[in-house]
C-alpha cells in the first residue's frame, strides 16, 4: 500500500503547482524506492519507458510548419475571415466561433483561435459590439457575461475538437502510455476517432447555452 | 517493413536544430542550458532506438532523461530572440495568400489519416507495410515533410533556416512542457513496476461492489474529473486514474474497449479543467486579459456546460466501449 505514496506525489506536486517535470521524476523515483528497485534498475526505468514513450512528443514535429504559417499570416488571415460574421446576434456570433474553434482544433490549427490571440482583440468586442447593436449601451454585468461567455467559447470549443487531431499531446500520452504499460498497440487514430461522440454533446451543450445569451441580455437590459 | 524509427530520428534532428539556433543567440543569457535541453533530448530520441532494440544501455537513457528533468527543474529551456515577420508584414502577407495560407496544414490531418487508414491495410506479401500500431506516428512524420515542402513552394521560401527558427519560437513559448506528456507516460511504467496499480485495484475491489460496470465507469470518469480539478491538469490525472481504475477494471475485469474508454475518459478530464483555477492558462488569465471584474467569470460561464457534458461522457463511455 505504501506505493500510493508516489501518486500522492504526483497529486501534492500538481496541486502546489511545484514544477511538474520535477513532481512527476520524484513520484517516479519514490515509487521505485517504495517498491524495492534499486537506484540502477530505477534508472533503467526511466530510459526504458522514455525510449518506449518518444511517440508522446512527435506532436513537436509539426510545428515548423505551423511556425510558417504564422510567418506568412495564418492569424491575420483567421481574423479577416472571423470578422465577416460581425453581422449576427452576439449569441449566434460565439456559437459561430464555437464551432471554427472546434472544426479548426480538430484539423490541428490550434494556432488561429486562442485568449489573447482571438478572443482579446476580435471575439469580445465584435460581440459587445453586436450586443450594443441590439441593446443599446450596456451595463457592467452584461458587458462582463459576454466576455465571460467569450472566453468559454474558446476553451470548450480547444478542448473538444484538439483530441480529435491525431498529433495532439493527450491522444498520444493515452497510446503512449498505455502501450509502454501495458504493452497494448493503440493506434492514435482510432483514439482521436473516439473524441467525436463527446466534441458533438460539446458543440450541442455549449452552442446551445451561447444562443441563450441573447435572451439573457435581454433580461439584464430590461432589469 | 516501415517502423516509426525515421521519425523520431526526424523529431531528434529537430531537437538539434533547435539546440543550435539557442545556442548561437547571443541574446539569450541563458542559451546554454536551453541548447544543452535540446541536445540531450536530441540524444535520448535517437539512442532510444538502440534501448528499444536492446542494443543499447536502459541506463545511459535513464542518466540523460533525469539530466533533462534537472535541466527542466531550472526553469530551462528559455525563450529565445524571435526573428519573425512583424504585425504589419503578416497583414500584407495574408491578403496576398488569403485561404492559401491554410492548405499546408490541412495536408497535415489528411496525410496522416492516409497513413493511418488506407496504408495501415497494405500488406505486399503478407507482411504489413507499416509497422502495426504505429501507422498514424509514421503518417504524422510524413505529413509534417510534406506540409513543409509545400508551404516552403507555396511561400517561394528558398531557406530551410527559416522554418527551423520558427520552431524555435513556438518551442520556446511551449518550454519544458513540451515533454511533460511523455514524462508522464514514462512515469506510468516507473508505477506499474511498483505496483501503483495493483494496490489501487485492491482497494477499489474492496470499495466497489463486484461487477457493476455502470457503477466503474462513473468511477473512472468523474476521477479523471476530480483529480483534474485538484491538479489542474487532465495529462497528470490520466495516469493516476488509469492505472487504478480505468485498465484494472475497466479493460480487465470488463473487457472494454481500449481506444474508446481512454479517450473518453481523458474527455472527462478536460470536463475538470473547465471548472478548476488550477488551470490558470485557461480560465484565469483570460479572466485578466480580458479585465473582468469577476476573476472566476470564465469557469462560471463553463460550469453548466461541464456538468451535463460529464454526464454525457459517462453515457457515451457505457454505451459505446462495452
Amino acid at each position: 500500500m505504501w506505493v500510493l505514496v508516489a501518486v500522492a506525489v504526483v497529486v501534492v506536486g500538481f496541486a502546489l503547482r511545484l514544477n511538474s517535470m520535477l513532481v512527476v521524476t520524484v513520484a517516479g523515483i519514490a515509487a521505485g524506492l517504495i517498491a524495492g528497485l534499486s537506484p540502477v534498475k530505477i534508472v533503467d526505468a526511466f530510459g526504458t519507458g522514455f525510449a518506449g514513450s518518444r511517440s508522446v512528443t512527435v506532436f513537436i514535429f509539426v510545428l515548423p510548419v505551423i511556425g510558417l504559417i504564422e510567418r506568412y499570416g495564418l492569424q491575420h488571415r483567421a481574423r479577416t475571415l472571423i470578422t465577416r460574421l460581425s453581422a449576427l446576434t452576439p449569441g449566434r456570433l460565439l456559437a459561430a466561433y464555437l464551432l471554427i474553434r472546434q472544426v479548426t482544433a480538430a484539423l490541428g490549427l490550434l494556432a488561429i483561435g486562442g485568449h489573447a490571440q482571438a478572443i482579446r482583440p476580435i471575439v469580445a468586442p465584435m460581440s459587445e459590439a453586436a450586443a450594443e447593436r441590439r441593446h443599446g449601451d450596456l451595463s457592467r454585468p452584461a458587458r462582463e457575461r459576454i466576455r465571460s461567455y467569450a472566453a468559454s467559447a474558446d476553451n470548450v470549443g480547444a478542448f473538444f475538437g484538439e483530441d480529435i487531431f491525431v498529433a495532439v499531446g493527450s491522444i498520444l500520452l493515452i497510446t503512449g502510455f498505455v502501450d509502454t504499460t501495458y504493452g497494448l498497440k493503440l493506434d492514435a487514430l482510432d483514439v482521436a476517432l473516439w473524441a467525436i461522440p463527446t466534441a458533438v454533446c460539446a458543440f450541442v451543450i455549449h452552442g446551445w447555452r451561447m444562443l441563450r445569451l441573447d435572451r439573457r441580455l435581454d433580461e439584464l437590459v430590461r432589469s | 517493413m516501415i517502423t516509426a524509427e525515421f521519425v523520431y530520428w526526424l523529431v531528434a534532428a529537430l531537437f538539434v536544430a533547435v539546440a543550435v539556433i539557442r545556442a548561437v543567440d547571443r541574446t539569450d543569457t541563458r542559451r546554454f542550458g536551453s541548447a544543452a535541453f535540446w541536445a540531450l533530448l536530441a540524444f535520448c530520441f535517437v539512442y532510444g532506438t538502440y534501448v528499444v532494440d536492446k542494443s543499447g544501455s536502459a541506463f545511459v537513457e535513464g542518466l540523460a532523461v533525469l539530466a533533462v528533468a534537472v535541466l527542466a527543474g531550472f526553469g530551462f529551456p528559455g525563450r529565445g530572440t524571435a526573428l519573425t515577420t512583424d504585425e504589419p508584414t503578416r497583414e500584407r502577407l495574408a491578403q496576398r495568400y488569403v485561404n492559401w495560407l491554410f492548405l499546408p496544414a490541412l495536408l497535415i490531418p489528411l496525410v496522416a489519416v492516409v497513413f493511418g487508414s488506407v496504408l495501415k491495410n497494405v500488406k505486399p506479401g503478407g507482411t504489413p507495410l507499416l509497422e502495426v500500431g504505429s501507422e498514424t506516428v509514421i503518417g504524422l512524420g510524413v505529413a509534417a515533410v510534406v506540409a513543409l515542402v509545400v508551404g516552403m513552394a507555396l511561400f517561394r521560401e528558398p531557406n530551410p533556416m527559416v522554418p527551423l527558427r520558427e520552431g524555435d519560437r513556438l518551442l520556446g513559448h511551449i518550454g519544458w512542457a513540451a515533454i511533460l506528456p511523455q514524462f508522464l507516460a514514462t512515469l506510468g511504467l516507473l508505477f506499474t513496476a511498483a505496483g501503483v496499480g495493483t494496490a489501487v485495484g485492491k482497494i477499489t475491489d474492496s470499495v466497489l461492489p463486484h461487477g457493476l460496470l455502470l457503477l466503474a465507469v462513473v468511477v473512472y470518469c468523474l476521477g479523471m474529473a476530480l483529480f483534474t480539478i485538484i491538479m489542474g491538469n487532465a495529462f497528470a490525472a490520466f495516469p493516476v486514474m488509469t492505472a487504478a481504475v480505468g485498465w484494472p477494471l475497466l479493460i480487465e475485469q470488463f473487457h472494454g474497449n481500449p481506444p474508446a474508454v481512454f479517450a473518453i475518459g481523458m474527455l472527462a478530464g478536460f470536463c475538470g479543467t473547465l471548472v478548476t483555477p488550477m488551470a490558470a492558462n485557461f480560465n484565469l488569465v483570460p479572466a485578466a486579459l480580458l479585465e473582468l471584474t469577476d476573476t472566476y467569470g470564465p469557469i462560471k460561464a463553463q460550469l453548466p456546460t461541464a456538468v451535463p457534458l460529464l454526464a454525457c461522457n459517462i453515457v457515451l463511455m457505457y454505451v459505446l466501449a462495452f
